[in-house]
């Protein structure tokens, strides 16, 4: 009788530490998918803080980009919410093929970087937050390489930073 | 699991006209709570759209992108019934999947 109850609480202490054993392996497949997300991500390019050169090269350029007039960036020239500000952006570089949306004045400038696949539109609709007043650049890598890029101040009558 | 993602695609003349709204916060990591604690941020990192077997669009965000995404683009080389695939994937790891077919 006696060696029965011990028996038990022996299997009870066992499964309890297979159980452990499972979460301790789930915590780990958890603690690994995020890095794996990161990886794919270019943390590099989005920890730029204001600067439009250094986000340039940290997106695989060269050099400065060319400021251009066949890339044409709409939006709303106040905002008045700065949560929410829609962009719309058309590049007319041939062979483009990424867009970047930057915000100057952001905490970090870069907000979005679209890749463009042969066959899709050189244009993308889509909407960010701005913190403050600020210079909005649309930066356009061409299939050569090189960076292009068009600016457009946007005012902001009430950021979408704080709270 | 977030909630799922409105996906509308429609042919216009030869092109699929793509509009698409994501349920996500996108928290900046900027925002302090009530108690004066920075809230951690939370927001899509890769989305990419597939048709076909063919990828249509894919895009990097950082949490500048407004809470509850929009996005619209448009491509050729599809047809009315073919199906869209978007996905995204957030800095928790976690991944949504959502398709639509072209109308």
């Amino acid at each position: 009788m006696d060696a029965d109850v011990m028996d038990i609480g022996r299997r009870k202490v066992l499964q309890a530490g297979g159980g452990g054993a499972v979460l301790l392996l789930m915590a780990a497949a958890g603690l690994l998918r995020p890095g794996q997300a990161w990886a794919e991500w270019n943390k590099q390019a989005f920890d730029v803080k204001n600067s439009l050169n250094d986000a340039v090269k940290a997106l695989g350029g060269s050099g400065a980009p060319t400021q251009s007039a066949e890339i044409a960036i709409k939006s709303p020239d106040i905002a008045e919410n700065g949560a929410v500000v829609p962009f719309e952006i058309t590049s007319k570089i041939p062979g483009t093929r990424n867009i970047a949306l930057m915000v100057e004045k952001n905490p970090n400038i870069l907000a979005a970087n679209f890749e463009i696949p042969q066959g899709t539109d050189p244009w993308i609709n889509t909407r960010i937050k701005m913190g403050q007043t600020s210079n909005v650049f649309a930066v356009v890598k061409a299939a050569d390489g090189k960076f292009y890029y068009a600016s457009k101040e946007v005012k902001v009558t009430l950021g979408g930073c704080g709270g | 699991m977030a909630d799922p993602m409105k996906i509308r695609a429609k042919m216009e003349g030869d092109k699929v006209d793509v509009r698409i709204l994501m349920a996500h916060e996108m928290e900046t990591g900027q925002r302090k709570d009530a108690q004066g604690k920075v809230i951690p941020a939370w927001f899509i990192q890769n989305v990419s759209a597939t048709c076909n077997g063919k990828t249509v669009l894919s895009a990097e965000w950082g949490p500048a992108v407004a809470k509850n995404p929009f996005l619209a683009f448009k491509f050729s080389g599809a047809k009315a019934g073919d199906k869209i695939v978007v996905t995204w994937t957030d800095n928790h790891g976690d991944k949504r999947s959502d398709e639509a077919t072209i109308a």
